[in-house]
């Protein structure tokens, strides 16, 4: 186990990149401390394998380092590094039981016999593999294939990190939940530092005790989900994270207060003068129907009810507005007001957030 | 997939019906009708049993045959097979420029019309105008494929082994590259050797085709007539006279039409029965797949 | 590309395989006499002659076109029964079709030699014998059942919804297979449409059995000019040389699907 530390990392595909575009991994600098659980979230293709694959040493950085423990590793080989993977679609030997799937990496590093034995024992007990370890890997489900390729890296006991690349892609969905349940115990049982690569907020929020989001090959915002729903770094952070994601409206800020459209918005704290584009950042949970006249009008399109909550897709002028209503609240017609939460409004000055 | 029933399907495959039986099944019967009844010319047949079928049976020329046959398929066999994973492991891994002039080369012995297969390797080996036969000769190498039995047979493999090993590495290749990377990033992390990775990983996924191909290259070299007709005629003496060689000297050569009929017939029945084999256990690996 | 071991493999491999044809190129062009006295690695003299021989004796060049109409005959042919054929088996289940499947498969198994000799007698006796639809119809027989095998491969990859999609959308049966169904599985006809084409192109015992002057194909042709005179080793290589040009042409244009034929484990 440890600690992993980057070092102005940085990656491109590109023999010679010289523009900010050309890079899958915009220059990056974290420590991953040891023992942590950590989710990797993002759309498709903003990164968050590159940087997987930078720290398995499957790929070698443009530009930086990579250090475990202090000791700099951006040139050791995968196998040198001590880390294990689980991948998107299940990697196992077809032709091995269980047990000798297990075993494999541990008799490639020329361990002793009995010792290979015990701790394959260890090892499927703690991920309840024990009954079937003599089958044949090949006709097993994808979840459990999956918890095989996982056992593969808790064979050895020196792992430095486990690496997840969205590991429940092709499990089926009433697997999907237990599968994450185990591998989040088996993280507090055994204290692997994790990394989790995923691109549903759902299991990266659930899983992780800390959740870096990624967008475009840049880290916006590293985390815990509590900080993420509170306090989005970005407005992609916003938007990405939460069903439905941030409202964000385009403001101006006047003596301490937000204008959107021409009304008043209160906020919480002064704000000093704004250049740039601003936008005002409020959840939907965070907007609630209310009589009073001189609140923000609304137009009400629709209302979707999603099962536990419903929500409600409103318009100022040309705004949407998405508010998430509580279960006494009743639309009588199209038209209401509304007020934000002022305590839980975000301000964002080009993309990113002011401290008021 | 689950199909639905439907008889009907039936005038979809009537065309293929037709034709087949056009071009498969009356010949057949002819075949069967000679492999019964006698001649004395004229068209006259009367009825002879399955007197033609024990004289084939007991035939030593035959046996010959079906022995050189044998020989002749287990050796190609042998060689092209692990010659043809070795090639195909050995490929350039990344689609691009290289792959495909690669892949092109490799195919274009098989798209040579077989008798030009034949007389490529004819000129290649003679000792007065060939390559080959010529730098043997000069070397102090005492080679010539006309006359020495053994050197015909190797010039007939060689030969072979330059035709279809391509298949056998097509095939391979196409198996190597439906191996997602990730397999290779685990057996990383694992620390499997390079043996491991093959026998683990790579020979498990080629298990098909090569299955494939092995079936194929069985059927093509024990139906071989061409190539080898082209280059020595089947000689020198009987030395290289293979089944169909056989066959077609006794049907069309001398118009045995009885034996050389009851030849056909067991001659088709032995590849029908060893590829039966080969497609069952085929069968049955694809269903222990889809589990 | 590094130079690494792998390279070096396929390199001398690839050597191997192309010695022999640079072997029957370089004799091309030369003269028979340089053939029969000199020992070279390039021709002394470059002629072409032996390809103005081809070009101007309609013994030589009416081979080729002769083989190029019954080849092109019988892809028709085999890909027009064996698309249907590759529908019905990859779609639906109907009394004895695994029955019929295999049987079709055993006639790519039969031995060409067992057959010559009934297909002539068969042929002649339709007034067929020596046409290009008597090599077309019997090179069928190994033909159509390896197209209805990679076909079936390749429909068996597109799943039956789009079938039910089009027929809720309605379409008839027909449009629906020529409009969507059948650009589809377009790689999967250029897979089997080369395979028909390469084993027609390249077969000799039949198309020299079942043809004599009117239909002889180039195959028949070089067998019988090197068996009467023998010594024309100039104008035979030329000949060779120009029957592998069709077989390069094609894989040039289909090598992007040849792989990914191979690959759906069919061929």
């Amino acid at each position: 186990m440890a600690k992993i530390t980057l070092s102005n990392l940085a990656h491109s595909y590109l023999n010679n990149p010289n523009h900010d575009d050309d890079y899958a991994l915009k220059t990056l600098n974290h420590e991953w401390t040891d023992g942590t659980a950590y989710a990797l979230l993002g759309p498709s293709g903003c990164g968050k394998t590159t940087l997987l694959n930078l720290i398995s040493g499957l790929l070698t950085p443009s530009k930086g380092k990579i250090l475990f423990d202090g000791n700099d590793v951006t040139e050791l080989k995968t196998a040198a590094r001590n880390i294990a993977q689980v991948f998107q679609f299940p990697v196992i030997y077809d032709t091995m039981t269980v047990r000798e799937n297990l075993s494999f990496p541990l008799k490639n590093r020329g361990m002793k016999k009995d010792y290979i034995e015990k701790r394959v024992i260890e090892v499927a007990d703690a991920i309840s593999l024990s009954n079937i370890l003599d089958k044949k890997a090949n006709g097993l489900t994808a979840d459990i294939k999956q918890k095989i390729s996982l056992g593969r890296g808790l064979v050895r006991e020196d792992v430095s990190a486990i690496l997840f690349d969205e590991p429940l892609t092709v499990i089926d969905p009433h697997m999907k939940w237990q599968l994450r349940t185990q591998i989040k115990e088996i993280h507090k049982n055994l204290g692997h530092t994790m990394i989790y690569v995923t691109h549903d907020q759902t299991e990266a929020l659930t899983f992780a005790d800390k959740v870096i989001v990624m967008f475009e090959g840049e880290v916006l915002q590293i985390a815990s989900a509590a900080e993420l729903f509170e306090r989005p770094e970005h407005t992609f952070v916003g938007y990405f994270i939460g069903s439905p994601g941030m409202n964000i409206l385009p403001v101006t800020i006047e003596e301490g207060n937000a204008v959107l459209g021409g009304h008043n918005i209160m906020l919480n704290a002064k704000y000093k003068k704004l250049n740039g584009k601003i936008e005002l950042g409020i959840r939907p949970e965070f907007v609630t129907l209310t009589n009073d006249p001189f609140a923000l009008p609304v137009t009400i399109d629709r209302v979707e009810d999603v099962g536990h909550y419903k929500i409600a897709r409103a318009r100022f002028q040309n705004h949407q507005i998405n508010i998430i209503l509580n279960e006494c609240d009743e639309i009588k017609s199209a038209t209401t007001h509304v007020i934000f939460d002022k305590k839980k409004i975000n301000i964002y000055q080009d993309d990113w957030r002011v401290k008021p | 997939m689950k199909k639905t029933r439907n008889q009907k399907a039936w005038f979809m495959v009537l065309p293929v019906l037709i034709l087949v039986a056009f071009s498969a099944i009356i010949p057949l019967m002819t075949v069967v009708n000679y492999s019964v009844q006698d001649t004395f010319g004229n068209n006259n047949f009367f009825w002879v049993g399955l007197e033609w079928f024990e004289e084939i049976l007991a035939s030593e020329r035959v046996h010959d045959a079906l022995g050189r046959q044998v020989t002749f398929t287990a050796i190609i066999l042998a060689i092209e097979v692990p010659l043809g994973i070795f090639i195909a492991l050995h490929m350039p891994k990344k689609s691009g420029f290289w792959s495909s002039l690669c892949l092109v080369l490799l195919a274009l012995p098989l798209l040579i019309p077989w008798n030009v297969v034949g007389t490529i390797w004819q000129i290649f080996g003679r000792i007065d105008i060939g390559l080959l036969g010529y730098t043997l000769d000069k070397i102090g190498i005492n080679y010539n494929y006309t006359q020495n039995a053994l050197d015909a047979w190797i010039t007939i493999i060689i030969m072979d082994v330059w035709h279809w090993t391509s298949l056998v590495v097509l095939l391979s290749y196409a198996g190597l590259r439906s191996i997602p990377d990730s397999y290779y990033q685990a057996a990383k992390i694992d620390q499997a050797s390079g043996w491991a990775v093959f026998r683990h990983i790579e020979l498990p996924k080629m298990k098909g085709v090569l299955l494939i191909a092995i079936l194929l290259r069985f059927m093509d070299s024990f139906m071989i007539y061409t190539e080898p007709f082209v280059v020595t005629g089947g000689g020198p003496g009987n030395a290289t006279t293979f089944l169909s060689i056989d066959l077609v000297k006794m049907a069309i050569g001398q118009f045995d039409l009885g034996p050389a009929a009851a030849f056909s017939l067991i001659y088709f029945l032995v590849i029908l029965l060893v590829s039966w084999a080969f497609y069952t256990v085929m069968m049955s690996m694809d269903k222990e797949n889809d589990i | 590309m590094k130079i690494n071991n792998s390279a070096i493999i396929i390199v001398l491999y690839i050597l191997f395989l192309m010695l022999p044809i640079y072997w029957l190129l370089i004799m091309s062009l030369k003269t028979n006499q340089e053939i029969l006295s000199t020992f070279n690695l390039w021709p002394e003299n470059l002629t072409f002659n032996n390809y103005k021989v081809i070009f101007t004796d309609p013994s030589w060049y009416g081979g080729y076109i002769n083989s190029i109409i019954y080849v092109v005959m019988n892809t028709i042919i085999s890909l027009s029964v064996a698309i249907p054929a590759a529908y019905a088996f990859s779609r639906y289940t109907f009394l004895g079709d695994k029955h019929l499947f295999f049987w079709l498969l055993t006639n790519r198994m039969a031995p060409p030699a067992v057959f010559a000799l009934p297909f002539f007698q068969l042929y002649s006796s339709v007034g067929l014998f020596d046409t290009h639809i008597a090599v077309a119809l019997a090179h069928t027989l190994f033909n159509v059942p390896l197209a209805v095998w990679i076909l079936e491969g390749f429909m068996r990859g597109v799943p039956r919804e789009i079938d039910e999609t089009a027929y809720l959308d309605g379409y008839s049966f027909f449009a629906f297979f020529r409009k969507i169904f059948l650009p589809l599985i377009a790689p999967g006809i250029g897979v089997a449409a080369f395979f028909c084409f390469m084993f027609s192109w390249v077969e000799l015992l039949l198309s020299r059995t079942l043809t004599s002057v009117d239909a002889k194909s180039i195959a028949a042709t070089m067998t019988r000019t090197a068996s009467a005179s023998g010594l024309d080793w100039g104008v035979l290589a030329a000949a060779g040389m120009l029957t592998i040009i069709p077989g390069a042409l094609v894989i040039y244009f289909v090598r992007n699907y040849i792989a990914k034929g191979f690959a759906m484990g069919r061929v």
